[in-house]
């Protein structure tokens, strides 16, 4: 066994077609060589959650590790660094409320305890069906004139009510 | 090259606390205060290691700035004035400091770190006494990171030098910082054991008790332990380094610095190999065997007995028939008495080299250093021939990674396997070890063609001329040529290859082409002495190998093991186990050796004894005696002396270790050594295609019979080498998959491993490593070996 036996070698398989093209594609964006595909980790990290139902599993980082040939550590720390990767099985739909200043003071605790109680769930959970991922906690989204606000599935929703919010989350399947 | 002048022109004048320092253009301020003695507290920042800034504890008064600056990242301008003990400074750090130990645990009475711990000491001086801190402090899981470092995470203050560490310097960047935030936590995230063959130096570099050394926890305290000043046994490097000893016993080992050899780094085999001295076959008193049953004695019937054993071989059959095989890892002074006891006996069969099997080069095992070890840093070109420098000769792989990392030299290799280094390869010469003659010889074409040159006369020019570059050889001598400060590097493989005289000849003919320089390093720790002390044969003497081929009747083994140590380990056994008498001197015995000596005299090793170390750049270092020996264990030099004094030889009447050592000339050390080209060698071996090769590497921790011992270093992963490694297309010939069992044979003996497939090892060889208990048995390391069990 060599030291630097990459455990991670052969893991690239595991990414799709179109995840490799993605990734791809913000390669060539970067500068050749290691720090430049070290920089393709977000996207590529991006793309693997996308095709995986909202989360990365420890196997993922290190197919992402091993198709853009870095040190799977580098992975890690991007992967457990962003809000926006989860790391952990989430529930189909992902639901981000907005608790920075803006919309706290236009009433966002109110929007939450709302969500949490009709879901059933606290923040940071998926509901038991897997259908709703509601995310930990969402600092400021870039949409204090709407406040208070919330992202579902990387839609934005302004100006919300306990009643809009109930008619968006119904709709959720 | 900057020249004196511009070098002038960089310079930079600035004054620190009134007083006035100069320093280059870009350096940061804790670099020229460093110099100059000021001092600034810091965690994050190591000399060594890239600028983090995070820890934040060197804030400095700049003036003009607005705010507190981190002297570890604040590049000297011209005329700028820095305070670090104003008010606005001790502020910063003060609050720095509160801010570090919110969260760090108030353990220090059962932190090993305790007492030698920068944050205890910095909380001394910028700590408050009480802390106004009363909200939960974090916890964090542990992990386990191998046999070699503990971990007690909770107290780590996220300084990241181990992350940097081991991304810059070790080069497997294993560690990371996951999470973020007040959830930030060093880890490795999968739990996986750390595999670095530096990994104990971040022990040294965590400012804090987060990583300690994992079989010294809890064993002693640093005001407990006294400091021996002493060196690294285990490669031909001689690390400076310290003992920590308490009660004659060594507890730890910690680097010393010394620019010119290991910096401030220690590989792990230097680090832990002290703890083999706990094994349980230590040999602590004299014992001879009577009736083929071990008995212990006292040491003048043991010498009685040993002195008869080879009085009676010399008187019976003359000193020729007396054979002396010394381990490298003695002393300078041991290796002169062994060489001195061998000549005095009449016998000029003394040898150290015990794993070369070709002593046609008059040279072989001796260094030959065009430059020194410290400017292969600055190399812009490496080749390495026959070299697992990573391995063999941990610090000195650090030294071609940084070459590679700092100046972008391009690195290139011939080897039998292509081992995992941790520098990118410009060029791989990867061939099984039947063809690497033949492959150099392809590179020696490539750089007479280059170069313009005719190829020498003899049988050397012949293997040259015949020989069509091919591309990879033609890059390879032409990354040569095109470098400034090139270095082709000869390593233990190619000393110990059958064919290691016409290796080191063609790579002499490449450094002489293209003008390079040639650096062949001597054998494992220190062979460079013993060549130097004169324990080789002399001009009537036979060679390690000579002496088992040629069965002597008696011989005196010091410090080795001959199923481990020995080229040949089925040869030597066998030689050995029919020889009339062998006397061992050594500090262990294993089985093996147990079965052939007749007389065991218990010897006190480095780091037990004092004496002296030659390393590769001719550098004799003293080792002083670290650990107090078993009680009845003697240093090598008295129990010589009391051999040849009972003898009744002559030179043995010397009284102090002073007498000996001044018998070895140290004026060869800065002497110039002349190498001879040899043109008329032995027909080199081809291989033919069907006959598979062993490929016999020592592996990292098998070196010697220290490092075999070291519990910490076995259990660690690299000590695992009991598989074949093979080529996926050699073993699809053979009908063999991964995982399947084999049988495979030298000279007869056999032992059955199983298979693991390895494209970094060419097809028509496989290896089987040197010094395992897997493969003692086997014959040489380097040679034709026969598998079966497949299902062809």
């Amino acid at each position: 066994m060599q030291a630097t036996d990459s455990p991670v070698a052969g893991k690239a398989e595991l990414l799709t077609d179109e995840t490799r093209q993605y990734i791809d594609h913000w390669v060539g964006k970067f500068p050749e060589g290691l720090e430049g595909r070290r920089s393709a980790i977000i996207q590529a990290l991006f793309s693997a959650q996308q095709d995986n139902g909202g989360w990365i599993s420890q196997d993922l980082m290190d197919a992402v590790a091993d198709y853009l040939k870095v040190p799977p550590v580098w992975v890690y720390e991007v992967a457990t660094f962003y809000s926006m990767l989860e790391t952990e099985p989430t529930g189909r739909h992902s639901i981000s409320i907005c608790t920075n200043i803006s919309c706290m003071l236009c009433g966002s605790q109110k929007i939450v305890d709302h969500v949490e109680s009709k879901l059933g769930i606290k923040t940071g959970q998926s509901t038991e069906d897997g259908r709703v991922f509601l995310k930990q906690e969402e600092e400021c989204l870039a949409a204090c004139t709407g406040a208070p606000m919330m992202i579902v599935d990387g839609h934005y929703h302004e100006n919300l009510t306990p009643e809009k919010v109930d008619e968006i989350l119904d709709k959720l399947e | 090259m900057t020249t004196t002048e511009q070098a002038q022109t960089d310079l930079v004048t600035l004054e620190v606390d009134g007083q006035e320092l100069t320093g280059r253009k870009g350096e940061m301020i804790i670099q020229v205060t460093d110099r100059a003695g000021i001092d600034i507290p810091r965690f994050c920042y190591h000399h060594k290691l890239s600028i983090a800034a995070n820890c934040r504890m060197c804030l400095v008064d700049v003036e003009k700035a607005p705010k507190p600056l981190p002297a570890c990242a604040t590049p000297i301008a011209e005329g700028m004035k820095v305070f670090t003990e104003s008010r606005r400074a001790m502020d910063a750090q003060h609050g720095v400091m509160e801010f570090l130990l919110i969260n760090h645990p108030l353990d220090c009475p059962i932190c090993d770190q305790g007492g030698e711990c920068e944050l205890q000491d910095l909380a001394m001086g910028y700590g408050r006494s009480v802390s106004r801190f009363t909200e939960r402090k974090r916890v964090v899981k542990d992990e386990n990171l191998g046999s070699l470092i503990s971990t007690d995470m909770t107290r780590c203050i996220h300084c990241t030098r181990c992350v940097r560490f081991l991304e810059e310097i070790a080069g497997t960047a294993e560690l990371g910082g996951m999470g973020r935030g007040e959830n930030l936590e060093i880890s490795t995230f999968m739990g996986r054991h750390i595999q670095s063959e530096l990994s104990g130096n971040v022990i040294d570099l965590c400012p804090v008790g987060a990583l300690t050394n994992k079989p010294f926890r809890f064993s002693a305290r640093a005001w407990e332990m006294s400091a021996r000043s002493s060196i690294g046994v285990h490669d031909c490097l001689g690390s400076n380094l310290y003992y920590h000893v308490r009660g004659g016993r060594i507890m730890r080992c910690v680097p010393d610095e010394n620019e010119q050899i290991n910096e401030c780094w220690l590989s792990d085999r230097d680090r832990y190999s002290h703890f083999g001295f706990r094994a349980e076959d230590r040999v602590e008193s004299p014992r001879i065997k009577v009736d083929g049953k071990w008995q212990d004695t006292d040491w003048d019937t043991a010498l009685a007995e040993a002195g008869k054993a080879l009085g009676s071989v010399r008187d019976a059959s003359g000193g020729q028939s007396l054979g002396f095989l010394t381990s490298p890892r003695a002393t300078t002074e041991d290796h002169l008495l062994v060489a001195a006891l061998g000549r005095a006996l009449g016998s000029e069969n003394t040898d150290h080299r015990l794993r070369v099997s070709d002593f046609s080069h008059p040279l072989a095992g001796r260094a030959r250093m065009d430059v020194t070890s410290d400017q292969w840093s600055k190399a812009d070109a490496i080749f390495l021939v026959g070299s697992n420098i990573r391995h063999d000769q941990p610090l000195l792989g650090h030294r071609v990674r940084t070459a590679w990392r700092l100046n972008n030299a391009r690195v290139m290799d011939l080897n039998p396997v292509a081992w995992k280094f941790h520098f990118d390869l410009a060029e791989r010469l990867i061939v099984p070890p039947q063809n690497m003659v033949e492959t150099l010889a392809r590179v020696a074409a490539a750089a007479l063609e280059i170069a313009g040159k005719s190829a020498p006369d003899g049988k050397l020019g012949a293997l040259i001329e015949n020989r069509e570059p091919e591309p990879a050889a033609s890059n390879a001598a032409r990354n040569l040529r095109d470098a400034e400060n090139a270095v082709i590097v000869l390593g233990d493989v190619a000393l110990n290859h059958p064919q290691g005289a016409w290796l080191r000849s063609l790579a002499q003919v490449i450094a002489d082409a293209l003008d390079v320089a040639l650096c062949v390093l001597p054998g494992p720790a220190n062979s460079q002495g013993a060549w130097l002390a004169g324990n080789v044969p002399g001009e009537k003497g036979l060679d390690a190998r000579a002496m088992l081929e040629e069965p002597r009747k008696g011989y005196v083994l010091f410090d080795l093991e001959p199923e481990f140590d020995c080229a040949d380990p089925a040869l030597a056994m066998k030689s050995l186990g029919n020889a009339e008498k062998v006397v061992a001197i050594a500090s262990f015995a294993g089985r093996d050796l147990l079965e052939v000596a007749d007389v065991l005299l218990p010897l006190a090793s480095v780091p037990e004894t004092d004496g002296s170390f030659v390393n590769l750049d001719n550098r004799r270092q003293w080792l002083k005696a670290a650990a107090r020996p078993p009680e009845n264990a003697r240093p090598g030099w008295k129990i010589l002396r009391m051999l040849g004094h009972g003898l009744g030889l002559e030179g043995f009447d010397f009284v102090n270790l002073n007498q000996v050592a001044g018998r070895f000339d140290e004026d060869q050390l800065s002497a110039s050594q002349t190498e001879p080209m040899l043109t008329d060698l032995d027909d080199p071996v081809t291989g033919q295609s069907k006959t598979l090769w062993r490929i016999g590497d020592v592996p990292l921790y098998a070196g010697d019979n220290l490092v075999r011992r070291s519990a910490p270093l076995q259990e660690s992963a690299h000590a695992e080498q009991s598989r074949i490694g093979m080529h996926p297309s050699d073993a699809e010939r053979l009908g063999v998959t991964d995982a399947d069992r084999l049988r495979v044979s030298q000279g007869g003996e056999a032992v059955e491993l199983s298979v693991e497939l390895d494209a970094g090892i060419p097809p028509g060889a496989v290896r089987v490593p040197m010094a395992t208990c897997h493969s003692r048995v086997l014959g040489q390391a380097f040679a034709p070996i026969e598998v079966e069990g497949g299902q062809s």
